[in-house]
């Protein structure tokens, strides 16, 4: 480890433990709420980023991680201790992770992209028939002892867990490999990488998290039915953020998420109905005019600026 | 070393290589020659994975590699440079050349990885360019990037794919003294070419191509000297 | 026997969407997820035609589909046309149009959300039975089936028959040298766009008369069309016609057998199994 890659680490440690006081301060509940979707969205987008920022292959299935993920809490709250549900979301999130990449990650990206479209749809249906012919009722309720409070200290685990592994990705062989695999995959092939199974392995840490924030998530909403947990928006919102931000570093997503988030906060009270179009629009937008999210043009800013003063 | 056995490939309607049968010795510089559209490309793909054969084995060593996925035949020791350069242009020069060492039959990491491939980049003549960015490469430097990204593999079998193709004269007898050196150290080479001079003093045996099928094989003097080569070459009236 | 009969009538309903997106995706290379809005959409028009002047839903397509045709087009020249230009290659460009076609999906959702709301929206149109064979079957699915299968042969034609239609193949099997034979690539691609975007819209007039939709729906006809077009052999008119055959057939089956609701399941099991076995295509070459 050099010494800037040290200080670096050190500073994001103080960061986390400065914010895990957060809930401790006076009248903390609106910045609490909102602290908790940043917190989410921070986790679901970094750890997308993980997987399609290197190799550009489109997730639009986080909804289905994350209604995976509610619903295994919703249907074994009471009978299973709720860190063991943690566990069961994870494994289960792998294993749909594992699924999808082994029919779709060894042929081109295009069917990638379509397998994921209609997961989150898929996994809906296939929920409600379950409901309906198994359980009996449509929805499932979580009451649980669970505050906003210990939901916010298990997403800012969660957040420091996919930056821990994030940076050690970067930093290995895998993380090598993949950046590779991104910039051409007959040339991966031929310096003897298996790009098939690096992009699984991204894809189901990927998978993983986004399982366990939805179970995470699942005490919030008290009563959880299909439609809530399955929306196709959380895959569209989570795909925006990462990609204001910037895909391809890992704190990239991050500078998208905070003002998105916010601005989101605004616009869901102010114009509930519009809401989609709104989001539609914010999205072609940043594929239009911004195609490499906000660090990437700080990024090239400062090379040019840097060019500037050499030649200077 | 290599041996290729009645290899076939289509594409679609197109039979471009076509029971092309030749053996590689331990050692020594093959040159595969042929007019433009012969197939010679073709058979490099086919030897390092990129493509499957139609019909037909081709082993290393005695082992069967024809179903092999490429990466398995890079980490067997197969290295290839392309006919189009492909750097990986994300990546600094060095990181290029890092990516042979780190993934090839090598296997290195870190600080090992890095050296590895600094030795390789001053080779090839490109120890100044080690913390460039591959966009400010000229295409000759491209070329010499990929060849050293292939030697950070530390391959046995190097497969060439016109590389001296587009150097000036003086470039041109570096590119062979380097090439002659690979051989020195105990490495194969198999070369497609078109450089006639390159052949002629480097290549220990000649593979002559036409249509897809061998037409010739032996020394440089004697296949160049070969009717049917000739043929192939110009045309039936010059002949 | 009325699980095959159903299924074909519901997989010649399909293979008129398949066609507009083999139109879009297989020839103006532009993969398009928002592809099941633009049926929706089409849908509503033929709602609002039924519901509020009381004409024929089949009505609508005088106004739908050249409005459709209209705002393909415009789409195309305007929002696509600059990522073609900007991308350095068709992967580049497939990333861009998956990203911006999703964001277009969203926005026609939106905009139809704000139109109609967010309700289930259906109507009843020749909802009486019809023989075939001694058992009933539902004639508005005939008469769809019948609509479908007359519209796809004209496009068949078109595309076999006519001048337009050959340079449309040609650019189908390759952009660059379609160029070399002074085909006109832009402006056939997006004619190309524009017209499958007409052929989905007319394929939602014929669903709406006999299913139930609303605003937010698209994605599911995206997916079939998709799976189809893939399961086809992308840009391959028959294959798609027979593709589109075998998911109303497997769909109907899964419906009356297992439930209604799994119909999107038993898509993905067909998309799993070509992506296992034939992700070339029913009919499509091996490639290495």
């Amino acid at each position: 480890m050099t010494r800037a890659e040290a200080r670096n680490l050190a500073l994001a440690a103080a960061a986390f433990a400065l914010l895990a006081f957060l809930p401790f301060l006076k009248d903390s509940g609106y910045l609490l709420s909102v602290s908790v979707s940043i917190a989410m969205y921070t986790v679901l987008a970094t750890s997308w980023a993980l997987f399609s920022g290197p190799t550009h292959y489109i997730s639009l299935a986080t909804a289905a991680f994350y209604g995976l993920g509610a619903y295994v809490v919703a249907a074994g709250i009471g009978t299973i201790s709720y860190p063991l549900l943690l566990v069961l979301a994870g494994i289960a999130g792998a294993v749909l992770a594992l699924a999808v990449g082994v029919t779709t990650l060894r042929l081109s990206g295009v069917y990638f992209v379509i397998f994921t479209l209609g997961l989150a749809e898929l996994i809906r249906q296939v929920v409600t028939w379950v409901q309906n012919n198994l359980t009996g009722s449509r929805g499932m309720y979580v009451l649980t002892e669970i505050t906003e409070r210990i939901i916010y200290w298990e997403l800012l685990g969660l957040a420091a867990l996919v930056y821990l592994v994030g940076w050690l990705v970067a930093r290995s062989r895998l993380g090598f490999a993949l950046r590779i695999i991104g910039n051409d995959e007959l040339v991966a092939a031929h310096v003897g990488i298996n790009s098939a199974a690096a992009k699984l392995i991204l894809f189901v840490i990927s998978g993983v998290f986004a399982a366990v924030v939805g179970a995470v998530m699942a005490p919030r909403y008290t009563y959880i039915e299909p439609s809530i947990a399955y929306s196709p928006e959380l895959s569209f919102q989570v795909v925006i953020m990462a990609l204001i931000g910037g895909a391809h570093r890992l704190w990239g997503p991050l500078v998208g998420v905070i003002p998105f988030a916010l601005l989101w906060e605004l616009i869901a009270a102010r114009f509930p109905t519009q809401t989609v179009l709104l989001l539609g629009v914010a999205f072609l937008l940043i594929v239009y005019f911004i195609p490499h999210g906000v660090v990437g043009r700080i990024e090239s800013a400062l090379e040019r600026l840097r060019r500037g003063t050499r030649r200077g | 070393m290599l041996d290729i056995q009645s290899v076939a490939k289509r594409f679609g309607g197109l039979l471009a290589v076509d029971q092309l049968s030749f053996a590689v010795r331990e050692n020594e510089v093959l040159g595969l020659i042929g007019p433009n559209g012969s197939g010679k490309t073709t058979v490099l793909n086919l030897i390092s994975g990129a493509f499957k054969p139609t019909a037909g084995d081709i082993y290393l060593d005695d082992r069967l590699i024809t179903d092999r996925p490429a990466r398995h035949i890079a980490r067997a020791g197969v290295g290839r440079t392309f006919q189009l350069v492909r750097v990986l242009p994300s990546l600094t020069v060095l990181e290029n050349v890092m990516a042979g060492a780190v993934f090839g039959h090598k296997r290195l990491w870190g600080r090992e990885a890095r050296k590895y491939a600094e030795r390789q980049l001053e080779r090839v003549g490109m120890a100044h360019a080690i913390g460039m960015p591959t966009a400010a490469l000229t295409y000759i430097d491209e070329k010499r990037v990929e060849l050293a990204r292939a030697l950070a593999s530390d391959p046995r079998v190097l497969l060439l794919d016109e590389w001296l193709a587009g150097l000036n004269p003086t470039e041109l007898q570096t590119g062979i003294a380097l090439i002659r050196s690979l051989r020195e150290e105990g490495r194969t080479v198999v070369l497609v070419e078109h450089v006639m001079d390159a052949i002629r003093s480097l290549c220990d045996r000649c593979v002559v191509m036409s249509g897809g099928v061998k037409i010739a094989e032996g020394t440089p003097a004697e296949t160049l000297a070969d009717r049917e080569v000739i043929r192939a070459y110009l045309g039936d009236d010059d002949a | 026997m009325d699980i095959l009969i159903t299924g074909i009538l519901l997989g010649a309903t399909y293979s008129l969407i398949a066609m507009g997106l083999t139109l879009q995706y297989g020839v103006a290379r532009i993969m398009n997820l928002a592809n099941g809005e633009m049926l929706v959409a089409g849908a509503f028009g033929a709602f609002w035609v039924f519901t509020a002047q009381q004409a024929s839903p089949f009505a609508a397509a005088l106004v739908v589909v050249p409005g459709a045709f209209a705002l393909n087009w415009l789409i195309y020249r305007y929002l696509l046309r600059p990522l073609v230009r900007r991308a350095k290659n068709r992967g580049m460009l497939e990333v861009d149009s998956i990203l911006a076609t999703f964001g277009m999906s969203f926005v026609l959702v939106g905009i139809m959300l704000m139109v109609f709301g967010g309700g289930y929206f259906t109507y009843s149109y020749l909802a009486e039975p019809f023989e075939i064979f001694g058992s009933p079957f539902a004639l508005n699915r005939v008469v769809a089936c019948l609509v479908a299968v007359a519209i796809s042969g004209l496009l068949y034609w078109g595309l076999n028959g006519t001048r337009t239609g050959m340079a449309l193949r040609a650019l189908a099997v390759d952009p660059a040298a379609a160029g070399l034979v002074a085909i006109d690539v832009p402006r056939m691609s997006a004619f190309s766009f524009a017209l499958g975007g007409a052929v989905t819209a007319a394929g939602g007039i014929v669903l709406s008369t006999f299913l139930t939709m609303d605003a937010s729906i698209g994605v599911v006809f995206t997916m079939k069309a998709l799976i189809i077009v893939i399961m086809g052999g992308v840009g391959d008119v028959r294959g798609a016609i027979v593709a589109a055959l075998i998911l109303g057939l497997a769909e109907t089956a899964v419906a009356s057998l297992i439930d209604p609701g799994l119909t999107l399941a038993a898509a993905y099991l067909l998309f799993i199994l070509v992506l296992l076995l034939r992700p070339e295509g029913l009919f499509g070459r091996r490639q290495s």
